[in-house]
């Protein structure tokens, strides 16, 4: 029922991170995503793959583009796909993340989709339920498909990760998606650098494999890639920067920051855009240079992949059932 | 006052001879004849050394003989408190300016809490435009860590360093709030900018009005304990070490918060501080019969803080010596010492306070000047304080010797709360020039003013 080849194996039951994939697995993944980008333009953009499948998309956070990318990833591979948010669900009546676990997983789905605030939420619920899960999120901690989805954006463009030398710019420190990224492009052996004031700096990050740059002209110096973060103006508060026009003065992508990365540099942002605070409107807007649209549409098509290639380690049928 | 020449016409070249020069930057200490000195060309300084004028001045040359005196960079006292805007009746641009050339202050730096306070674009650059307009001593402005110096969020740092602003701080208050600091000391470090503490935790140091301790008891006096320096001292040095940011202590006054400098520095942490005259010169029994002009932030000191303050400046571990001038006027002194408003002035007895640690064979003249001129120079990025071919012509000519006594009623600020009043001190200025202009000169035989 698949293409894959049969030593490209992915062995692992949930996708809770990038953390921890190999190479070969991340390209898997890619390849297979690839696959999909070109089905999702035609007319019939469905594959039974999942048929029978249940795909539950379990949101404790709000969110509208991962979870609609999701819900069309799970009903183009033909499986059936139920949304649960925060609001509606009986998180809010009080029930504990390990107690709605266990009752959504006496409904036997096959997937589970989760986002959660908190960091290692996903995986605290991975740990109590016999289905697949994918993180959509957690806390500040990972956010793997947007990861894969920004590697399959740039290797469509650039045809390589290898060797490229990518600016991630912002709020680093309360980035989940910096995180997956950070992962995900050091395994593929990409170059990174981290651009931002020293507040929104993590500790100790140049652990992880990256150089630490305060200063966007100087960070931004020959990069290929601009990946753009989004900003949460509710920091402000908190003292992390003191105010949105000194923070786009200062770490805003213009035209002018952006001068000194390479030419073709290609700018990528995970969305929601703030326009005029990370990102100048008319550079988020650059056809030739912004890969921004594109990236929803890799979302699509790296989330298909990802239910496809978890949905081939599920069990015929659920463990538990007697 | 004797002005040769006003702002805006260029000044004549003027040779500096028979002088003692001393650049503490270099290390040049050396008395030149009629046969040396320096020469200045318009703004600049043109050339310094003993045999440079062997052949006599240049033609066209103006000479000016030192009288042997010493010859050294203009002060740069980095603390003050101008009071303008705000707060014109205390003191002025003009009537600092004015004050501070006659001590010899040829650049000074401004403390943000004006009115308005000093944490926004427009103020900053207001400060920059009325100090070039008045055309005396030089101003820099400090500006707010942060907005309306209230502790809580953070200013605009780096908008405010490309205005002008040369450092940050919140004045005369400290920021108390732990995260608060190691967020603005973090952010600043993006842009490699000083945050400058005035370390007092407010919520120990209370209501109270003096050095904690026998004298407080005695006049029944809520005391300020020394832990209130120590505290905020030890726990920003943390902070700056977590942070990597560039941290700066105003006015030292304790003993051991000299030493957690002095082991911070040992340690290779970006940390410095400087102390102001009054905690090397004097200590808290000046309060005596309740004296409100010897009410200061922080407070006078045991004599054991004080003599720890001497050797820190001795032993570098401090690293400037500021005026700390904060003028009041007579309303805010004439009160129960309780109740009687933080503060002296400072800039005209600065040098001559100063030197009282070389007089008493504490430290080198030129190590006194040192403190006065390229380490707050230094410390704050500013090309001030030195004698160089090149920088700007901003010179001092004193006698270190000539005594006099202080008396508040003839300082040219235009507050008198000087905690100096009727002391025996020793050392002039005699002429001050700034930018190649001489800006203040002390007529001759004037003992008194």
């Amino acid at each position: 029922m698949t293409g894959l080849a049969p030593e490209l194996t992915f062995a692992h039951r949930h996708l809770l991170g990038i953390e921890g994939l190999s190479p070969d697995e991340i390209t898997l993944l890619l390849d297979r995503a690839e696959t999909y980008v070109a089905q999702n333009r035609l007319a019939d953009k469905k594959k039974a793959v999942l048929v029978g499948r249940t795909i539950i998309n379990l949101f404790f956070e709000s969110s509208t583009r991962t979870r609609t990318s999701f819900e069309l990833a799970g009903k183009r591979l033909g499986g059936d796909v139920i949304n649960m948010s925060v609001s509606t669900s009986s998180i809010k009546k009080g029930e504990t993340l390990i107690d709605t676990a266990m009752t959504l997983n006496a409904m036997h789905p096959d997937v589970l989709v989760v986002r959660h605030p908190d960091s290692g939420g996903v995986k605290l619920l991975s740990e109590k339920v016999n289905c697949a899960v994918i993180n959509g999120g957690d806390g500040s901690h990972e956010h793997p498909t947007q990861a894969l989805l920004d590697a399959l954006t740039i290797r469509r463009r650039k045809g390589r990760l290898a060797g490229l030398r990518v600016a991630i710019c912002g709020d680093v420190l309360h980035s989940r998606v910096a995180r997956s990224n950070i992962y995900l492009l050091n395994t593929m052996g990409a170059r990174i650098r981290l651009i931002a004031p020293r507040t929104l700096i993590p500790p100790a990050v140049e652990r992880m494999g990256v150089e630490v740059f305060n200063d966007m002209k100087e960070g931004l110096k020959d990069c290929d890639i601009v990946m753009m973060l989004r900003l949460q103006s509710e920091r402000m508060h908190t003292n992390y920067f003191p105010s949105i026009r000194e923070y786009f003065h200062f770490f805003g992508l213009d035209y002018e920051k952006l001068a000194s990365a390479k030419p073709d540099a290609l700018i990528m942002h995970p969305g929601p855009m703030n326009r005029g605070v990370e990102i100048d409107s008319e550079v988020a807007d650059d056809i030739g240079r912004s890969a921004i649209r594109e990236q929803v549409e890799m979302g699509v098509a790296v989330r298909m992949a990802c239910l496809e290639v978890l949905a081939l380690n599920l069990p015929a049928w659920v463990e538990g059932a007697d | 006052m004797g002005g040769a020449g006003k702002p805006g016409a260029p000044p004549a070249s003027v040779a500096y001879v028979n002088a003692r020069l001393l650049d503490p930057a270099s290390g040049l200490d050396v008395q030149v004849d009629a046969r040396g000195g320096l020469l200045t060309d318009g703004e600049i300084i043109s050339d310094v050394g003993a045999g440079l004028f062997s052949d006599g001045a240049p033609d066209g040359v103006q000479v000016v003989d030192c009288g042997g005196h010493c010859l050294a960079p203009g002060l740069v006292d980095m603390r003050a408190q101008l009071r303008e805007p705000g707060e014109e009746h205390k003191e002025t641009l003009a009537s600092a300016g004015r004050s501070a050339t006659a001590g010899g202050i040829s650049t000074m730096v401004c403390l943000p809490n004006t009115d308005p306070v000093l944490d926004d674009m427009s103020v900053v650059e207001f400060i920059a435009r009325r100090a070039r307009k008045v055309g005396l001593t030089k101003v820099h402005p400090y500006g707010a860590v942060t907005k309306g110096l209230k502790g809580e969020e953070m200013a605009e740092l780096g908008m405010l360093a490309e205005s002008g602003a040369v450092a940050f701080t919140d004045g005369d208050r400290a920021v108390a709030n732990a995260r608060v600091m190691s967020k603005a000391l973090s952010y600043a470090g993006t842009f490699n900018l000083l945050i400058i503490q005035h370390p007092e935790e407010p919520s120990l140091a209370g209501m109270g009005s003096m050095n904690s301790g026998e004298t407080a008891t005695r006049l029944g006096l809520t005391g300020i304990p020394r832990e209130a320096e120590i505290i905020i001292v030890e726990r920003d040095i943390r902070l700056a070490e977590m942070t990597r940011g560039r941290l700066h202590f105003a006015h030292l006054s304790t003993a051991a918060a000299i030493e957690a400098v002095r082991k911070a520095k040992a340690r290779g942490l970006s940390i410095t501080c400087d102390t102001a005259p009054p905690y090397f010169a004097l200590n808290e029994t000046a309060v005596g019969d309740y004296r409100t002009f010897t009410k200061l932030s922080p407070p006078l000191r045991a004599e054991s803080d004080r003599q720890a303050v001497v050797d820190g400046l001795g032993d570098g571990a401090i690293d400037a010596i500021a005026s700390d001038h904060a003028p009041q006027d007579e309303d805010a002194k004439r009160l129960p010492f309780a109740q009687a408003a933080f503060g002296g002035i400072g800039l005209e007895t600065l040098l001559c306070v100063s030197l009282e640690l070389y007089h008493n064979g504490h430290m080198s003249l030129l190590d006194v000047i040192g403190r006065l001129t390229h380490q707050p120079a230094a410390l704050l990025d500013l090309p001030a304080g030195r004698l160089e071919k090149g920088a700007a012509a901003d010179l001092v000519v004193f006698d270190p010797d000539r005594g006099w006594k202080v008396d508040g009623d003839r300082l040219l600020s235009k507050s008198k709360n000087t905690p100096f009043d009727g002391r025996p001190v020793q050392g002039r200025v005699l002429r001050t020039v700034i930018d190649g202009r001489t800006v203040f000169e002390r007529q001759a035989a004037g003992a008194g003013t």
